[in-house]
């Protein structure tokens, strides 16, 4: 693909100048990293970087019955959080397995963001649209990916970053909840507690005009260029799922270890209901495990899981040589009678079966704030 | 702009050669280090392997990716530099000095006289730059 097909966010040339690695990401061409995979990934957990996430998906569904729309639509209850509040959710097909994986954002019962993958932008968009039209409802599914531009400011000094920016009052959103409110130019920015690192962070959404002074001014209070790099060992580490490597339509939330965002009771039922209730019901068949390796060798997306006696019982889906805690890491699918926590099991490395043991996700939680 | 030593040999693999004496010393260059990122995983083989010209011998893995290594020349692993292997992070910031990987005594003096030399090595990464 020659690199005139891809998108640019509005951050391109601030990334360029920097020094960036580019490279192709869900159709755009985005930083990989910029000083390094691994001083990006401490600034992180030790201080606080600014990713350009710019390249995600915004969906507005707004109307009279956007709230029966989001239930629908996803796994989660849009009817259980407040205006201001977010939630991690599953948009599934009629098979239980997921079309994206997303961030819904509600403002009321009739107005609500969804924070879609890079990759599945057209995807989802068309597939929301077919099964709002498909049930009937009255609201409207709009695609505002082009309109928006979105910073993430993640690490324990995140809030400090955005107070700097946006006042004092920010300190006061809780995790997943969210404010609308001016920042620079923008008018009706967002503000969101959320994040993809498994650090306290915010995530601003704000209008494309903006962004570069926004990613300029972040840049002064000292928060540190991060890439889709270390965003990759960032998540691994806090056992967050990546569309495409460790959920895909061929897996459902209870297989994924994603059983938290599924509401099965006491709601209308979304997409893929009935296959979640079916699968419960009969015994998930494989879950998403955590794996560390006992033997000197990293484990990868698409390496095979072994039994002691060499039967094959899963499959790598993510793995790296974990940047913080200094081991190699991993998740992967593993069928249920093998998937016992404290289970040594053998990962495949070129040819060779290397030890692993399967334990509990994440790998990385971040220290309590007393 | 990427290192290239004069009194080197290349590979069009990015690995560089240094004659000691009748063995040669084998790393990777500041290209490859650089074109990998943050070195996490180097496996190399024991001491008395044969290596064949062309064929891998080893892996070197970053956070990202996992890169087969080449072997310049015909020959046999007569030591293999245990401390690059312990700390892999090296390769980032001593590729020609502390993390060279192995010491190798060539079967043909014809293989490392046939390698490239640095202003062909040169030549060859200008034009493979973006």
């Amino acid at each position: 693909m020659s690199t005139a097909t891809l998108h640019r966010t509005a951050l391109f040339d601030r990334h360029v100048a920097a020094g960036a690695k580019m490279v192709d990401f869900g159709g755009f061409e985005m930083p990989l990293k910029y000083s390094g995979e691994t001083l990006e990934h401490m600034a992180v957990r030790n201080a606080v970087g600014v990713f350009d996430v710019s390249h995600m998906g915004e969906v507005f569904i707004e109307g009279k019955e956007a709230l029966q729309a989001l239930q629908r639509l996803v796994t989660n209850d849009a009817a259980r959080i407040k205006d201001g509040q977010a939630m991690y959710a599953g948009l599934l097909h009629q098979g239980g397995g997921f079309v994206d994986d997303v961030i819904v954002y509600r403002f009321s019962p009739t107005r609500f963001l969804v924070c879609v993958n890079a990759s599945n932008q057209g995807k989802d968009f068309l597939w929301m649209r077919a099964v709002v039209a498909g049930a009937g409802l009255d609201c409207v599914v709009r695609n505002e990916s082009e309109r928006w531009s979105q910073l993430a400011i993640q690490g324990p000094k995140a809030a400090d970053v955005v107070a700097t920016l946006c006042g004092e009052r920010i300190r006061e959103i809780e995790g997943y909840h969210f404010q609308t409110m001016p920042v620079l130019d923008d008018e009706d920015a967002i503000v969101a507690r959320t994040g993809y690192t498994g650090e306290d962070g915010f995530e601003l959404y704000v209008k494309n005009s903006v962004a570069t002074a926004l990613w300029d001014a972040v840049l002064r209070t000292g928060a540190l260029p991060c890439g889709l790099a270390c965003r990759d060992t960032l998540r691994l580490e806090a056992g967050m799922c990546l569309y495409g490597n460790d959920i895909d339509e061929e897996h459902t939330p209870l297989q994924a270890n994603l059983g938290w965002i599924v509401k099965l009771e006491d709601r209308p039922p979304f997409v893929g209901h009935a296959a979640l209730v079916a699968e419960k019901a009969a015994g998930v068949p494989r879950l998403l495990r955590g794996l560390e390796m006992i033997d000197r060798g990293i484990a990868r997306h698409g390496y095979e899981i072994q039994d002691a006696g060499g039967a094959v019982i899963g499959v790598v889906t993510s793995g790296t040589q974990s940047p913080h805690i200094n081991k190699a890491i991993a998740m992967g699918y593993v069928a249920r009678e093998h998937a016992a926590l404290g289970t040594e099991v053998h990962v495949v490395i070129r040819g060779k079966p290397f030890r692993a043991r399967v334990v509990k996700l994440p790998f990385y939680k971040r220290p309590a704030i007393v | 702009m990427s290192n290239v030593p004069a009194e080197l040999k290349y590979t069009a693999e990015h690995e560089w050669v240094r004659v000691e004496g009748d063995l040669v010393v084998v790393g990777i260059t500041d290209h490859a280090q650089d074109a990998l990122g943050d070195v996490v995983f180097v496996e190399l083989p024991e001491v008395g392997r044969a290596l064949h010209k062309g064929k891998a011998f080893g892996v070197v893995e970053s956070v990202k990716a996992v890169s087969d290594l080449y072997a310049p020349i015909d020959g046999d692993v007569v030591e293999v530099n245990a401390a690059v292997v312990a700390a892999p992070e090296q390769l980032n910031k001593q590729p020609y000095g502390a993390a060279w990987m192995l010491k190798v005594r060539p079967k043909n003096a014809a293989d490392v006289a046939g390698l490239l030399d640095a202003a062909g090595y040169s030549t060859l990464l200008a034009s493979i730059a973006k």
